[in-house]
């Protein structure tokens, strides 16, 4: 009875999204502030009911009913606890379920607060969200109903794909969906804007929050997905350029370019019509995304679903959103009227040298992804797009903008001085290279590039603490008041610094481990050692164990270094008896921000087994940096909070008043 | 500069650095393309040895032998022709007889031997990589027992 009141929830979500698609457009159209007030109303039944919908779907999971085919498919009565509620998202239906569901969370969110917002534009923007979830709850009722019964009912589920069953899963896609979903708040601001044909700095100053929130919710959902791949694939890589991985990657580098224009047009009124291009944009590419995973056209270690009437929904959904927003582009861009004008080097020329840069990373992103299926589709030819293509078409473009990260925040507004703030990163370009050349002559070996490499992420570290401190006025003022100056910095320098400071604490752990790892794949019996990186290992053997689910064989490994313990290892080979499915659990030891990385292979006939040991050195530098720049999202968003709404820039404080106008 | 000047320079700038962009991912797929084979088709496909293609089909029972190490040999097989790999390093878990795969590599110059740096078999529940599964079909290849190739 429960799992129909579900299912009716979701009927009645499909009905609210269409009334506030309608009421509130109609409302604008005849100047109707009554109608124009029922858009915040049916958001929050709407999110209301998508949340009772869910969480009708998680009863049934946890109460292991398999009586609804999606718990019986994808579910387990033996299965922990954790498992049986992320299972809910680890499939196709419960995963659009989670779509659906924080999509319904932003509508809420903007009707809750966004009470400073002109009505009209509520109205307008909240009416684009309602055309998005009545689309996708519309998908989901016709093509991926996870409230459909089973009679009669099986007594035993058939369990979650094990790869699946982790932690990572559990936490992974609802971060993932709070990033690329939470973008379409600004693609719903983008079209606002164009059907009112109105677009001010104001709208940019309310738009860099979401894109912001959605901004740091997607780069820990990248991180996290990346650093699950890396331990529970077994394979020791962190990032495979899979047409998955690089599905939420595009919306991310579109996004991180949205971000840094909308601060353009915020400041000075320039590239409007880029920002809301770029609006629409990148909640395309997520949309892209959703078809590309969901609609099961890849081969890949992601696409569980395969289902070609599901696939022409997505598509259909993608054609009518992405060719809607890019049609009424044309038709009002041109009606928008330009901006401030800028000198090519200032700090406006800097950031359309980033946004030049990302968008063409993001567009050779998805010209490899795409390519092979455009391909096979027009002549039926094979072909994999695989990580060199990646690697030298994206590290080409990315090293000019590392380089230039730097020098962005020390130009100066409207027309800046290149030669003047390279005069102030010459410290920073010292430390980059001496620290550098410390590695060098302490670790030695490697390429020389590498090197480079790591000098420019050095750089990037000290080029942040270089803006920090010309900011506080360190050298020019006393200490004493470059300390007060620093603390009241505005949350936004603090933001930018910290985002910057992330990104090349992430170069560094990419360039580390991509030159410097080892591995060695040995045949171990007990008591053989292998060394990598400094560390003995000693295969010490084999125990049978077994878990609610599963049983599993693990070797023990103690590690010394110098003839001194330092700690021991379990490496694992498990079985999943309800899917007959083995994988691996590898077993990983950390030192500093290094791993030894330990997983089995086949057991030999004599007692032996395949061991592959990797040293990974500096490996934790890359989701470490971007735990730091999703720090400095939310710090810069702390700052911005108190001004969603209020088009005057009202300053919070004097002192930071005061430093903005210096900058 | 006037503002005309100014706007070219951006422009020129811009569609600078795209042109350059093109050029490069031209560059790189000529570089970094691997095309997809099944045995069947290496007969007459002329694979010159060094070039870099996927090799897939279904592992033939039997043929699993390990060697020195860490080396593994298997045969690929259509069930129209058959091509013997050689592997060093550890195979997925899902690797196993009969079932489908994708191998990642070259023919060594002067052999009929395909040597893979990367084995693949990344798979949905029927245990046949998609890549694969379409061109078996294509072939009319059917399997015996229980899996069947959507």
């Amino acid at each position: 009875m429960i799992i129909e009141i579900g299912h009716y929830a979701l009927i009645l979500v499909l009905a609210t999204s269409i009334v506030q698609s309608l009421l509130p457009l109609a409302g604008t159209l005849r100047n109707d502030p009554a109608l124009m007030a029922v858009a915040p109303a049916a958001a929050t039944a709407g999110f209301l009911l998508t949340l009772f919908s869910f969480s009708v779907l998680t009863f049934a999971y946890v109460t292991s009913d398999f009586s609804v085919r999606n718990v019986w498919e994808n579910s387990h009565s033996l299965k922990p606890m954790i498992y049986k509620v992320s299972g809910v998202w680890g499939n196709h239906e419960g995963s659009m379920m989670l779509w659906l569901l924080i999509l319904a969370f932003f509508s809420a969110l903007v009707a809750t607060f966004g009470g400073n917002l002109p009505d009209r534009l509520k109205a307008n923007v909240l009416a684009v969200q309602g055309w998005i979830t009545a689309a996708f709850a519309l998908f989901i009722l016709l093509t991926s109903n996870p409230f459909l019964r089973l009679d009669p009912a099986p007594g035993e589920g058939k369990d979650l794909n094990p790869i699946l069953q982790d932690v990572g899963l559990a936490i992974h896609p609802p971060l993932l969906y709070l990033g690329y979903v939470g973008f379409s708040v600004c693609f719903s601001f983008a079209i606002a804007a164009l059907i009112d044909g109105r677009i001010d700095a104001a709208w940019a100053r309310w738009v860099r929050p979401w894109a912001l929130m959605a901004w740091s919710f997607l780069t820990a959902g990248i991180a996290m997905g990346s650093y699950w791949a890396y331990y529970e694939l077994g394979w020791g890589g962190w990032w495979f350029w899979d047409p998955v991985e690089n599905a939420s990657f595009m919306p991310w580098l579109a996004g991180t370019a949205l971000l840094h224009s909308a601060l353009v047009m915020e400041k000075r009124e320039a590239l409007k019509i880029w920002t809301v291009l770029l609006a629409i944009l990148t909640f395309s590419l997520s949309l892209l995304g959703t078809f590309l995973v969901r609609s099961g056209v890849l081969t890949s270690v992601h696409a569980f679903a395969t289902d070609p009437t599901r696939g022409v929904f997505i598509l259909a959904i993608l054609i009518v959103f992405i060719g809607g927003a890019l049609s009424l582009f044309a038709f009002r861009a041109p009606a928008l009227k330009a901006g401030g004008l800028f000198a090519p080097i200032s700090r406006e020329g800097a950031l359309v040298f980033n946004n030049l840069i990302l968008t063409t990373a993001a567009a050779t992103v998805l010209t490899g992804t795409l390519y092979p299926l455009v391909l096979e589709s027009l002549t039926g030819e094979k072909i994999s797009v695989g990580a060199p293509f990646f690697n030298l078409t994206f590290g080409l473009l990315m090293v000019p903008l590392l380089l230039a990260v730097p020098f962005g925040p020390l130009l100066a507004w409207k027309r800046g001085d290149v030669l003047a703030a390279g005069q102030r990163l010459f410290a920073a370009v010292g430390v980059g290279l001496a620290l550098a050349a410390i590695v060098q002559w302490m670790h030695g070996g490697g390429p020389v590039l590498s090197y480079f490499g790591l000098a420019l992420g050095f750089y990037m570290l000290a080029g942040s603490v270089t803006d920090l401190a010309l900011r506080a006025g360190v050298g020019k003022v006393s200490a004493g008041i470059a300390r007060k100056r620093l603390f009241g910095l505005p949350g936004s320098a603090f933001g930018t610094a910290l985002a910057h400071f992330g990104l090349g604490v992430t170069v560094i752990g990419i360039v580390a481990v991509s030159a410097f790892e080892t591995e060695h794949v040995v045949e171990m019996k007990p008591g053989a050692t292998v060394t990598a990186g400094g560390y003995t290992l000693t295969f010490d053997g084999m125990r049978q164990g077994r878990g609610a689910n599963y049983t599993e064989e693990s070797g023990h490994f103690s590690i010394s270094r110098a003839g001194v313990k330092a700690g021991e290892v379990w490496s694992s080979k498990r079985f999943y008896t309800a899917r007959r499915m083995p994988t691996t659990e590898a077993g990983i030891r950390t030192f500093g921000f290094s791993q030894l990385y330990v997983s089995l292979g086949d057991q030999m006939g004599d007692g032996g087994i395949v061991v592959r040991v990797w040293w990974k050195p500096m490996i934790l530098c890359i989701w470490f940096g971007t735990l730091i720049m999703m720090a400095g999202g939310a710090v810069s968003l702390f700052d911005r909070r108190l001004r969603i709404g209020a088009p005057q820039g009202a300053r919070t404080t004097k002192a930071a008043a005061r430093l903005e106008a210096a900058e | 500069m006037t503002r005309k000047q100014k706007r070219l320079a951006v422009i020129g700038g811009g569609v600078g650095f795209l042109v350059a962009a093109v050029l490069l991912v031209m560059f790189a797929f000529s570089q970094s393309i691997a095309y997809f084979y099944v045995p069947g088709d290496l007969a007459t496909a002329n694979v010159p040895p060094g070039t870099r293609i996927r090799l897939g089909g279904l592992v033939e029972t039997g043929t699993v032998k390990r060697g020195e190490g860490s080396t593994v040999t298997f045969a690929v097989t259509d069930t129209i022709g058959t091509v013997p790999v050689t592997y060093t390093g550890i195979l997925p878990d899902l690797f196993r007889e009969g079932q489908g795969v994708v191998a990642e590599g070259s023919f060594a110059s002067g052999s009929s031997v395909f040597v893979a740096d990367t084995v693949l078999a990344k798979h949905d529940e029927t245990y046949m990589p998609k890549d694969v599964a379409d061109r078996l079909k294509a072939q009319g290849v059917t399997l015996s027992g229980k899996e069947t190739i959507r």
